[in-house]
């Protein structure tokens, strides 16, 4: 009786689990498929094709999206990464008088909705007057990304015994020094992690993006969007596989990075 | 001034919660010494270490550190090193580089670095472990990575936090030998600090029993364990019986204490007690001698004899703690054992029992209050 109740409870969650892992990887694993489709149009397979590539690489336009994601990427990151492992560290270890409101302010953009996030600064930057192009695509890549920096860093610092600063300045550091020699490479995995999954973030966003570019400052999600508006292209097919490469080899990093630090 | 190690002078730290941790401490502890700071929980006794340390500031008060005020200097100007509860080892650099952390700091040349390095190695047994990280170590190889890290530096005070409690009790007795022993080699001061009264006892040249952030008692271990000065010491270090009560009559060194629970009592009088005066009297149970018999004696040899029932026997091989019931009360009686099966009287549970010992056995607690003679039960 027992085993045979576990039997069909296991029968039970692994049909689920298949059903999610369906419903999550077939419309990803037929976009990949269709990328290698000659068919122009539809999903009946004509036949092996490299040709979508080859116009996706040809593309100047497409190539200067690229860019500008990857510039992007990379500055709001970085500065994010910077800003949100202070405020981390700021709110974890120091006790002052607006530690509650300023965790608050952190934590608000993870809930905000992005349309919001969009429409708000868009509205700010046009009281300031402030041109809109990549500078201002980064301003407001920067602030929702500081937000999930700060969270990962946090879950870091939890983990961190505080016993080891006092160590460190027991053994003669003095404070620049504890921050260089232990606090910075303890927490390097989750400084590492906050800044990619900042530039996963910033790859992805479309809504907020959106609202913040200007003319000459398409990422990548907006010229996709902008491609569909003229039709289903196989290219934004080739264009979505490389995405999602290119997302799959970050994450891997982070894992290897990880291992790396950790042993 | 200039003999002693570390010195605190009215030390009081108040915290932000207006929580006392330390009241008016007066500490001085003499070079070279193992010096231990014994108490429970929450008495203040880690404050004051961090406070040395330099991880608090004084609310008020002076530490002197080798006759200098050393109140404002931060941490990594002082010349002490701590060892932390938990270790606190860099989890990102090996043992080797653990132990070199603040000679590199302060930029000495790599092969002084490994020179040095390799005496703290050997000082504490870690051959062979350079190169793995903490969490490759067991509990004991961490400890000794933390003691080789902090006394590399050569520091002239060793602060020590509880070093052994997260260990295993027959490792911490193995620790507690090799501390004596680097202790005696390094020659520096070493001030403990921890709750276990064994730790303190067995290793310690001074001690001082601290509860609600006042020292309550200073001196050796024998001092402290033979003459406690009020009821918490006296509980604290080692176990104990209390007789609270009235001085009936005086008759020489002897005074007779008339006890509610107990009745009457003869006790050695080591200083003058007006009759009438209520006190409370301390008599170490190892000192109580338990037998099936009647002794021979009476009260004019000053021999106090309790009759009762055994209530709780303890057997711990070598001694057995037996708790026996008297008129109204319960006295503790250790027995060590020799011969326990071949010639020695066999008590158990339920036999009715004499107990027995001389005036002189006992010791009048200077400070009253605190003592109940009833509390064991």
């Amino acid at each position: 009786m027992e085993t045979r109740k576990t039997i069909g409870k296991r029968r039970f969650s692994s049909l689920v689990t298949l059903g999610v892992f369906l419903l999550l990887y077939i419309p990803i694993v037929s976009l990949i498929v269709l990328s290698f489709n000659s068919a122009r149009q539809g999903v009946m397979w004509t036949g092996f094709t490299l040709n979508w590539y080859v116009r996706l690489f040809s593309s100047p336009d497409i190539w200067r999206s690229f860019m500008n994601t990857v510039i992007v990427a990379l500055v709001a990151s970085t500065v994010a990464t910077i800003i949100g492992t202070l405020s981390a560290i700021g709110i974890y270890w120091y006790r002052f008088k607006s530690r509650k409101y300023f965790q608050i302010l952190i934590y608000t953009p993870l809930i905000i909705p992005d349309i919001l996030m969009g429409v708000s600064m868009l509205i700010f930057f046009a009281a300031l007057k402030v041109p809109l192009g990549l500078g201002t695509v980064i301003i407001a890549h920067i602030t929702f990304c500081i937000s999930y920096v700060t969270i990962v860093v946090i879950t870091r610092l939890e983990d961190f015994d505080y016993s080891v600063v006092e160590a460190a300045r027991d053994l003669g550091a003095r404070s620049f020094q504890v921050f260089v020699k232990v606090i910075i490479p303890i927490i390097v995995p989750g400084i590492v992690a906050g800044f990619l999954l900042s530039v996963t973030l910033s790859v992805d966003d479309f809504v907020i993006t959106f609202f913040v570019a200007g003319p000459g400052a398409t990422t990548l999600p907006l010229r996709i969007y902008s491609m569909i508006k003229f039709g289903v292209s196989p290219v934004i097919n080739a264009l979505s596989t490389l995405l999602i490469g290119g997302t799959l080899m970050t994450a891997l990093l982070a894992r290897r990075f990880r291992k790396l630090i950790i042993g | 001034m200039k003999d002693y190690s570390v010195k605190l002078s009215g030390v009081t730290k108040v915290f932000e919660d207006e929580f006392t941790a330390v009241d008016k401490v007066f500490l001085s502890i003499e070079q070279g010494e193992f010096f231990s700071l014994l108490g429970p929980s929450g008495c203040g006794k880690t404050t004051i270490l961090r406070m040395i340390a330099g991880f608090e500031e004084p609310t008020s008060g002076v530490i002197f550190l080798n006759g200098r005020d050393i109140s404002k200097t931060p941490p990594h100007k002082r010349e002490v090193n701590t060892i932390f509860q938990n270790y606190a080892l860099f989890p990102h650099l090996t043992v080797f580089e653990n132990i070199a952390f603040s000679l590199r700091l302060r930029k000495k040349a790599e092969r002084e670095v490994k020179n040095e390095v390799g005496k703290m190695v050997e000082l504490s047994r870690l051959f062979g472990q350079e190169n793995k990280y903490p969490h490759q170590l067991s509990g004991g190889q961490k400890q000794r990575v933390a003691i080789a890290r902090a006394l590399v530096n050569k520091p002239s005070v060793l602060l020590l936090d509880e070093p052994l409690a997260a260990l295993d009790a027959k490792l911490r007795q193995h620790m507690l030998v090799e501390l004596d022993n680097i202790h005696d080699e390094v020659g520096i001061t070493f001030i403990y600090v921890t709750h276990d009264q064994n730790e303190a006892m067995s290793i310690s040249d001074h001690l001082a029993v601290m509860n609600e952030g006042k020292i309550v008692q200073k001196g050796d271990p024998i001092e402290v364990y033979e003459s406690p000065r009020n009821a918490f010491v006296a509980n604290f270090i080692g176990e104990t019986n209390f007789f609270v009560g009235e001085v009936a009559k005086t008759e020489g060194e002897y005074l007779l204490l008339r006890t509610t629970a107990f009745g009457d009592i003869w006790c050695y009088m080591d200083r003058e007690v007006a009759e009438g005066t209520r006190i409370e009297v301390s008599l170490r149970p190892e000192k109580v001698k338990i037998s099936k018999s009647r002794p021979r004696g009476d009260h004019k040899l000053r021999l106090n004899i309790l009759e009762g029932t055994v209530d709780e026997t303890i057997y711990l091989g070598n001694h057995t703690k037996y708790t026996v019931q008297t008129r109204e009360s319960y006295m503790k009686s250790f027995k060590q054992h020799a011969r326990y099966l071949l010639d020695e009287e066999i008590i158990e549970w339920k036999d009715r029992v004499y107990l027995w010992w001389f005036a002189d056995d006992s010791y009048l607690l200077q400070e009253t209050g605190g003592a109940r003679s009833d509390e064991q039960k």
